[in-house]
């Protein structure tokens, strides 16, 4: 087992785990965030009935080892591979021998992703506490947090910046996982690919949509 | 009769040995015919050099058709030069333009120290081989044709991963140095044909080791090897690497230490 997971073929298979976790999360908490479109009632209802269970820490403590996991063997992996190349070409390929932008930066895209779910985190899972009540129970206004957080331009921009760069990265990453977990083999490879680039988008976009909307028409 | 010239600018990495520092040296290849391999201009500039009593510029080549997998440089950041499929041997002039400034380096790669100028080591290769790409059985005399049955896709497939010339190009063009594209179209070969069932799970888990331990770095999937390759060997392959190396560990089994049945 050590010898498997030492590997260079080992380790992109928990991050191609790892990464796939994560991927399921954000598609699921993008869908759930969807609500505001519905009501600030609804939104507030589908928050407190995730965070009043116990589940939520079995979910979370899945997360947390996830992230870990990914962001260890990213920067073991990126260690390895950085002594692999230590030298660069004089000139980058062009033409078509070029690879996609989403495919090279990972790492940077990764970093950059990673200081986002900590301010994420700081903004809204521990930001101001509203409260408020639908159908007679007491719960947290997040609705309103997020009205607020959102009437800042800076906010906005930096929040949509992110998404795209998450987009971007489960767009690669996705596909990635696939071929590290030895699933790109064989008839569906193209559908893979696809359903990668389909997956980044969708996320980015629906993500997006919530700031974009409450900047614009929330005032 | 005589094609177009060009007249072309090269800026080539010289390094006298591998702990020399090394850099760019420009020199002018003038008169340069269309018709020409990439080669036989490199050639031709060597010629003036030792004319002028310098030294020619060192680069690895051998049989000059495409099949061998000896020649291999990097010509404006592109491994073997900027058309598909294509060895540097059998690029030829006509596709860069009169007037341009060329680029040309050698294979970078920590497994691949450089021997001189354009020149890399690239044994590191052959010890990944050395570690289970070869099948150990004596097949005997030659059994009939279609004896062993085979599914065409596998053939194809199995055929395709075997046109790997070991050139390096993918190592060349991976940002992490990479030889997984190599590994896997040698372990796919294999794995895909009757013969090479015997020794499937070691050849699986010994050539990534070997793989390992020769410093290369692991694939981010970017298709750069992919697209370098001047045959073509698919990322497929590193795909069925990466299964193959998950089965053979999780079913492998352990050598009985009283040697099992005489």
């Amino acid at each position: 087992m050590s010898g498997f997971l030492g590997s260079t073929v080992g380790k992109k298979y928990i991050m191609g785990i790892s990464g796939l976790v994560w991927a399921g999360f954000v598609l699921a908490h993008m869908a759930g965030n969807l609500l505001i479109f519905v009501s600030h009632d609804a939104y507030n209802a589908y928050g407190h009935a995730i965070t009043s269970g116990n589940l939520l820490y079995v979910a979370e403590a899945i997360l947390l080892l996830a992230l870990f996991t990914h962001v260890f063997m990213a920067f073991s992996l990126t260690a390895q591979n950085r002594a692999a190349k230590s030298s660069r070409y004089a000139v980058a390929a062009s033409g078509e021998k070029r690879v996609s932008l989403a495919s090279r930066t990972m790492a940077i895209q990764g970093s950059l992703i990673l200081v986002f779910i900590i301010l994420h985190l700081i903004t809204f899972k521990y930001g101001t506490h509203y409260e408020t009540t639908v159908n007679g129970v007491v719960m947290r206004d997040l609705a309103r947090l997020m009205e607020e957080v959102f009437q800042m331009p800076g906010y906005v921009i930096w929040y949509v910046v992110a998404l795209i760069l998450l987009g971007f990265h489960l767009s690669h990453g996705v596909g990635s996982s696939f071929q590290s977990l030895g699933l790109m083999e064989g008839s569906y490879r193209g559908l893979w690919k696809k359903l990668s680039y389909t997956y980044g988008i969708i996320v980015a976009l629906g993500f997006i949509a919530q700031p974009l909307y409450l900047f614009v028409f929330a005032h | 009769m005589a094609g177009k010239t060009l007249n072309l600018t090269l800026r080539v990495w010289r390094q006298k040995g591998p702990k020399d520092q090394g850099g760019f040296v420009d020199l002018q290849a003038k008169n340069v015919s269309e018709d020409a391999s990439f080669l036989e201009m490199l050639d031709a500039v060597n010629e003036e050099l030792v004319g002028k009593g310098d030294e020619p510029i060192a680069f690895d080549h051998d049989c000059r058709e495409g099949i061998c997998g000896a020649c291999g440089f990097v010509i404006d950041g592109e491994a073997h030069g900027p058309m598909k499929s294509t060895t540097v041997c059998q690029l030829h002039m006509r596709n860069f333009t009169d007037g341009a400034t060329l680029t040309i380096e050698p294979f970078r790669a920590q497994a691949f120290p450089v021997i001189k100028d354009l020149m890399v080591n690239r044994s590191a290769m052959d010890r990944i081989i050395s570690a289970g790409g070869y099948i150990s059985q004596n097949a005997g005399n030659a059994v009939d044709a279609n004896a062993i049955l085979v599914p065409k896709a596998d053939a194809d497939e199995a055929m395709s991963s075997a046109t790997c010339i070991q050139c390096g190009a993918c190592v060349a063009a991976c940002k992490n140095a990479s030889a997984a594209l190599f590994t896997s179209a040698k372990i796919s070969h294999m794995a895909l044909l009757p013969q090479g069932q015997v020794e499937r799970k070691e050849r699986a888990i010994r050539m990534v080791a070997a793989m390992d331990a020769e410093g290369f770095g692991a694939c981010t999937t970017t298709g750069a090897c992919e697209a370098a390759c001047p045959k073509d060997i698919q990322l497929t392959n590193i795909s069925r690497m990466n299964r193959e190396f998950l089965v053979a560990n999780a079913t492998k089994r352990e050598k009985h230490s009283d040697g099992g049945a005489g």
